[in-house]
């Protein structure tokens, strides 16, 4: 065996490296030091990234179990850096007493599930393909439910873990009947048998509903609502944004390398569930009062426009996909970062009720939601406009207008509901607002991180180009 | 007297589709964990069966059931914790009680 294969996978090997400084840090620095774990582990993060970035040649290790591109290291980059700004918004919630002694265990779990979605994006064999899946969502279960002494974390972490396990059976299900009927297990070797028979159609769609599952599209999506509310703020966001990033792409590359003879079967199944989830978590959407609730099926919804972008299979469907991921990314977490702040003030959950008059007592925080949920909802001079129109304009190429043209109502009521959040903080009277307050210096940088992101990804045309140049389709 | 394949198959989809059934009706969730690890097992049975009649020689299924029933025990492990969690909160195991998201 060739060792020497293990120094190309660098990402991973640096995660893992950073992983053990951390465990070992936990356990030595028990003491007044552990003021420093958390900067160290924001800026271990960061040196991440820069390292992620480092190598982008392609290769295939392991007999082509392993592949890597520059277009999976640009992912794997943006869903460390995302995990980086999760990490840095986590900072006040880190601080509290019940958790600030077991910080260490929820970045060792956060970056175990970074492995596990590292594995997932670059596997090219199905039995890689599910330790990364089960890597990334077990430990996870264990974040959501990572505030032991508040019941509605244990409700949500329990809801969690049956309809993931449940997810992961019918997905293995599905790839059990691949392997019947073709052989094997490695990508190339499965699509080369594919014939579209009645077994691997029955194989595709249990496939999809398990991967469906992670990305939480419509008929899947019945965990959502309970986990994202009962999770802490921090997992929420890391939930909707990370989580659901690498599982869509993850998902886009089975279906191009793997199931593309199939393309018509397919087709139908996106279609039906992408029109599904934007319409009905829209409709959903609409009466929750509850932000993090809220919060939840909106990104529902976004989920159905990330599928509808790979409805075509096309590279333009994947650079459009990714740059959309990129945007939502920055907007979401813009909106997890200032719910968690709030949340931590006001000591309770918020409810749309309590950003009542939110603009008269702090103007900061109240336009930088303004700006993401803007971006959220696809308002021009933001990056969400972008990312829609790129998403739009594949699946348009690809001769779905009608879909689109399904997609773009759905905008519009959109907008409607994240409106409603906006009235709420600059026109409704509130006798109480939240009274003003400072975030702490951490959570500011990773604030500002967002609040650039937001606008100078619309503007800057490169960065879209930049994804474009490296992706690759059917 | 060889057994054919399919007689082992329509076992494991009886099996997997008993689990399906279980999570959907049942009211416990140590049930529930129960059914899951019914569906995890029909598949085992899947990936041996069809390594054994379809394609002998390679030991790719039987490697991926191997690992199925790692995995599965590890899932197991961490439902079981959070469950005693939930034990511990609202004393009951019941669905039932686990209603207080939504509202």
């Amino acid at each position: 065996m060739n060792y020497i294969q293990f120094f190309h996978m660098r990402p991973e090997a640096s995660l893992l490296g950073f992983f053990l400084i951390i465990f070992l840090y936990d356990l030595i620095y028990t003491g007044r030091s552990r003021r420093y774990f958390h900067p160290l582990v924001c800026v271990a993060m960061l040196l991440h990234t820069v390292i992620c970035f480092r190598d982008t040649s392609e290769y295939t290790l392991f007999e082509g179990m392993y592949h890597s591109n520059a277009m999976i290291v640009f992912v794997k980059a943006m869903l460390a850096f995302g995990s980086a700004i999760v990490v840095m918004q986590a900072h006040r919630w880190l601080r509290i007493t019940t958790t600030y002694y077991k910080q260490g265990e929820f970045y060792i779990l956060l970056l175990s599930t970074l492995v596990g979605m590292y594995f997932m994006i670059s596997a090219r064999h199905f039995l890689l393909l599910f330790v990364g899946i089960e890597l990334a969502s077990l430990p996870m279960a264990c974040m959501v439910a990572f505030d032991k002494y508040r019941h509605h974390s244990a409700e949500a972490g329990i809801k969690y873990i049956l309809t993931s396990m449940f997810a992961s059976a019918v997905m293995l299900y599905g790839i059990s009947f691949l392997y019947g009927t073709t052989g094997s297990l490695y990508y190339n070797e499965v699509r080369e048998g594919l014939t579209a028979s009645p077994m691997q159609i029955y194989a595709l769609v249990m496939f999809f509903a398990g991967l469906g599952f992670k990305i939480s599209l419509v008929p899947f999506h019945l965990w959502t609502a309970d986990s994202y509310e009962g999770a802490p703020t921090a997992v929420t966001a890391y939930l909707s944004v990370i989580s659901k990033g690498a599982a869509a792409f993850t998902l886009f590359i089975v279906l191009t390398t793997v199931f593309a003879p199939m393309i018509e079967q397919w087709q139908t199944i996106l279609y039906i569930t992408t029109v599904a989830s934007i319409t009905i978590a829209n409709l959903f959407a609409m009466k929750q009062r509850n932000i993090k609730r809220f919060m939840a099926f909106s990104s529902i919804s976004q989920a159905g426009y990330i599928v509808l972008a790979m409805i075509g299979g096309t590279a333009q469907g994947m650079s459009a996909m990714v740059y959309y991921v990129l945007v939502y990314i920055f907007a979401n977490l813009a909106v997890f970062g200032v719910i968690g702040a709030v949340e931590h003030n006001i000591k309770n959950e918020v409810r749309r009720e309590t950003l009542d008059g939110f603009y008269k007592s702090n103007p900061k925080l109240a336009f930088l939601t303004t700006l993401a949920l803007f971006s959220l909802a696809g308002i021009p001079p933001f990056a969400g406009f972008f990312s829609k129109f790129f998403v739009f304009m594949s699946a348009f190429g690809a001769g779905f207008k009608v879909l689109v043209f399904i997609a773009l109502i759905n905008t519009v009521i959109s907008l409607y509901y994240y409106l409603l959040i906006v009235k709420a903080m600059y026109i409704n009277r509130n006798d109480t607002p939240v009274p003003p307050f400072k975030c702490s210096i951490i959570t500011r940088a990773s604030l500002a991180i967002c609040l650039i992101g937001i606008i100078s990804l619309g503007i800057c045309s490169f960065v879209y180009g930049g994804i474009n140049s490296i992706s690759f389709g059917m | 007297m060889i057994i054919p394949a399919h007689y082992f198959l329509i076992l494991s989809a009886i099996l997997f589709f008993i689990g399906v059934f279980g999570f959907f009706t049942r009211r416990n969730l140590v049930s529930l964990l129960i059914s899951t690890e019914l569906m995890l097992n029909a598949v085992d049975i899947n990936f041996a069966v069809f390594n054994a009649y379809c394609h002998p020689g390679l030991l790719e299924g039987y490697v991926f059931a191997i690992f199925g029933i790692g995995i599965a025990a590890a899932e197991t492990a961490v439902a079981i914790a959070i469950i005693i969690n939930v034990y511990r909160n609202i004393h009951s195991i019941h669905i039932k009680r686990l209603r207080e998201l939504k509202h």
